[in-house]
């Protein structure tokens, strides 16, 4: 009998603590299959960001640094000028990466450090009990917007793959979605671009994933995911907004 | 062989990260010590390593801590106000046991200050600096040579008990140009780097981090490193004593203020009175021992400062209950003269 499905070789064998419906799981899981699928587990360093994502060291079978919050990709920077032959990847939640840590994502893209960022988008602040994040949609209650997000007052959701794809250092920039079989389908192609890119040594590759927080939405897992397909992806569409080939670097 | 250079502070400091292995540093430019990443720009350039002029002092500091936990020899340098801005960094270098050489040439403060020496940076720089409860190892030159020779030390100490080790020097330090012998290195016996990340091939993953949520383990990681920072009390406490045989009075002072003092101990001297000189070298761990026995005989020390009063305290946990512990402190904003500190002995040989 053929095995069709199992479990990636780069997780490790212990359930995820992540939230029913919740979709860093199953993001873990795209990463890791990408990380199989070029061979890459023993060579390559995950670094984690803070919030629900700084768990990654427990979940993947791969060398993982901690990041303070936001500045995962400055360390990520640290050990790749270190080892240049090694795959670095960060995995940042949107408070982490869109927030605090707006300045060393803009500047390592603009670097165009040969890195991988996992940028995982769910609109709001998960593990810290859901306050507002720079990704909140207008109107959206969260626990420090209760009345809902207002322009006037906090200015509007950021959209961080269009945003990188305009620097010259940005290589890959992508945002895709988890909710639907067809989605995930091009998910994970686009993550598995992201590290292809990496081996190629062609730069900088960034995908943003969008994820629902059932907890935080006060959404059963349905609804959650329903979510995601009405509100965010109409804000934040998905796509490929820069794509450099080898060529371009001749 | 030896060879006499001529040199500026900075650049003595940078020639000596070279000399010690590092070949990673990470930094933004601030006043005084634009010297040391314009020196490694150039220098890092040749190796195999890098030089990144990152985009604030906070990324300086957290590229540092991922080229530390690639097993590289790495270092930043800033002043005072950009110090202020790794304190995240360096908080969470000390909790992941990461080696780093971080380097302060001070300037005053509080605030933009201004590019003058100071020693205003000695609490942040002997009490960890950052949140939690950690230390960092203090080096604190007073010369153009020890400029370059606790780089040296630096990156061993950083080494051997994987921490943060600050080299605290000054604005007029890192400016002043003297005589330096450039000496050969020959580094500490280290164990080697079991524990750095390089990707988990043939081995079980590793990880760097310093978050620790189950039952017991902050507490145990915490002690942990208390027992680290006694070892460092034990084997790395360094200080020089002079004219301490038969002084009446010690002056403690290091850094820019040790020089000025020892011009106005020699002052002092010419007129009879007998003073000495204590300067400690490291400021964590301090020489507590050394002026604990200095007291037993010697029952006056008078404490001198760039700042209006820090290690004062330490001297006063140091020595013995019957001895007199003054201060003298010139505030942040130019260097003391000797003149003024030999009124400042007089006043209470």
């Amino acid at each position: 009998m053929k095995q069709v499905f199992k479990r990636p070789q780069s997780l490790k064998d212990v359930p995820f603590h992540f939230c029913p419906g919740c979709h860093h799981g199953t993001i873990h899981r795209l990463v890791a299959e990408a990380i199989d699928h070029f061979d890459l587990r023993e060579r390559t360093i995950g670094v984690a960001g803070v919030g629900c994502s700084v768990f990654v060291y427990e979940y993947f079978d791969i060398d993982v640094a901690e990041a303070p919050h936001g500045r995962a990709p400055a360390v990520a920077t640290g050990l790749k000028r270190v080892l240049r032959d090694r795959i670095i990847f960060t995995y940042q939640g949107d408070g982490d990466l869109a927030s605090i840590g707006m300045s060393e994502i803009v500047h390592t893209a603009n670097r165009g450090e040969n890195i991988t960022v996992i940028f995982v988008n769910n609109t709001v602040y998960g593990m810290t009990g859901g306050q507002m994040a720079p990704t909140t949609l207008l109107g959206q209650q969260t626990t420090t917007s209760p009345y809902g997000r207002d322009f006037l007052q906090d200015g509007y959701p950021i959209r961080m793959a269009e945003m990188l794809a305009t620097l010259e250092g940005t290589s890959f920039s992508a945002r895709v979605a988890v909710n639907t079989s067809a989605n995930l389908m091009k998910a994970k192609k686009a993550v598995r671009r992201a590290f292809e890119m990496q081996t190629n040594d062609l730069g900088f590759s960034f995908v943003e994933l969008l994820s629902s927080c059932p907890t935080n939405w006060g959404l059963n897992p349905i609804r959650a995911n329903e979510r995601v397909e009405k509100e965010l992806i109409p804000y934040f569409p998905l796509g490929i907004f820069k794509e450099r080939k080898g060529t371009d670097y001749l | 062989m030896e060879k006499r250079l001529f040199i500026k502070g900075n650049e003595a400091l940078a020639q000596g990260a070279i000399k010690a292995g590092c070949r990673y540093y990470f930094g933004y430019p601030i006043t005084p010590q634009n010297d040391i990443p314009e020196f490694l720009s150039k220098q890092l350039a040749k190796t195999e390593g890098c030089f990144i002029q990152a985009e604030s002092e906070v990324a300086s500091i957290n590229m540092l801590l991922g080229a530390s936990a690639a097993g590289a020899r790495a270092m930043t340098s800033s002043s005072s106000p950009g110090i202020s801005l790794m304190q995240e960094g360096i908080s969470y270098l000390a909790g992941s046991e990461l080696p780093a050489v971080i380097v302060n040439i001070t300037r005053s403060g509080p605030g933009l200050g201004g590019i003058s020496a100071s020693q205003g940076d000695y609490f942040q720089a002997t009490r960890g600096g950052g949140h939690g409860d950690y230390r960092t190892l203090v080096l604190a030159p007073h010369s153009v040579q020890e400029m370059h020779d606790l780089t040296l030390l630096a990156f061993d100490l950083a080494d051997k008990y994987r921490n943060p080790v600050v080299i605290l020097g000054d604005a007029v330090l890192g400016q002043m140009q003297e005589t330096m012998i450039d000496r050969a290195y020959r580094p500490m016996e280290l164990a080697p780097k079991d524990w750095t990340l390089t990707g988990a091939a043939g081995r079980e993953p590793r990880m760097i981090k310093s978050l620790y949520l189950k039952e017991g383990e902050m507490e145990r990681h915490n002690w942990k490193l208390f027992e680290k920072y006694q070892r460092m009390k034990e084997e790395e406490v360094r200080h020089e004593a002079s004219l301490e045989e038969d002084a009446r009075l010690m002056v403690v002072a290091f850094g820019t203020t040790a020089r000025v003092s020892k011009t106005a101990i020699r002052l002092a001297r010419a007129e009879g009175l007998r003073v000495g000189l204590f300067r400690p070298i490291t400021l964590f761990p301090f020489p507590d021992q050394a002026l604990l026995d200095l007291s037993q005989r010697v029952k006056r020390f008078l404490s001198i400062e760039m700042n209006t009063g820090q290690m004062v305290e330490d001297v006063k946990l140091s020595v013995a209950r019957d001895a007199d512990v003054y201060f003298y402190g010139h505030a942040p904003g130019s260097p003391p003269i000797p003149e003024e500190l030999l009124e400042a002995i007089k006043k209470v040989y």
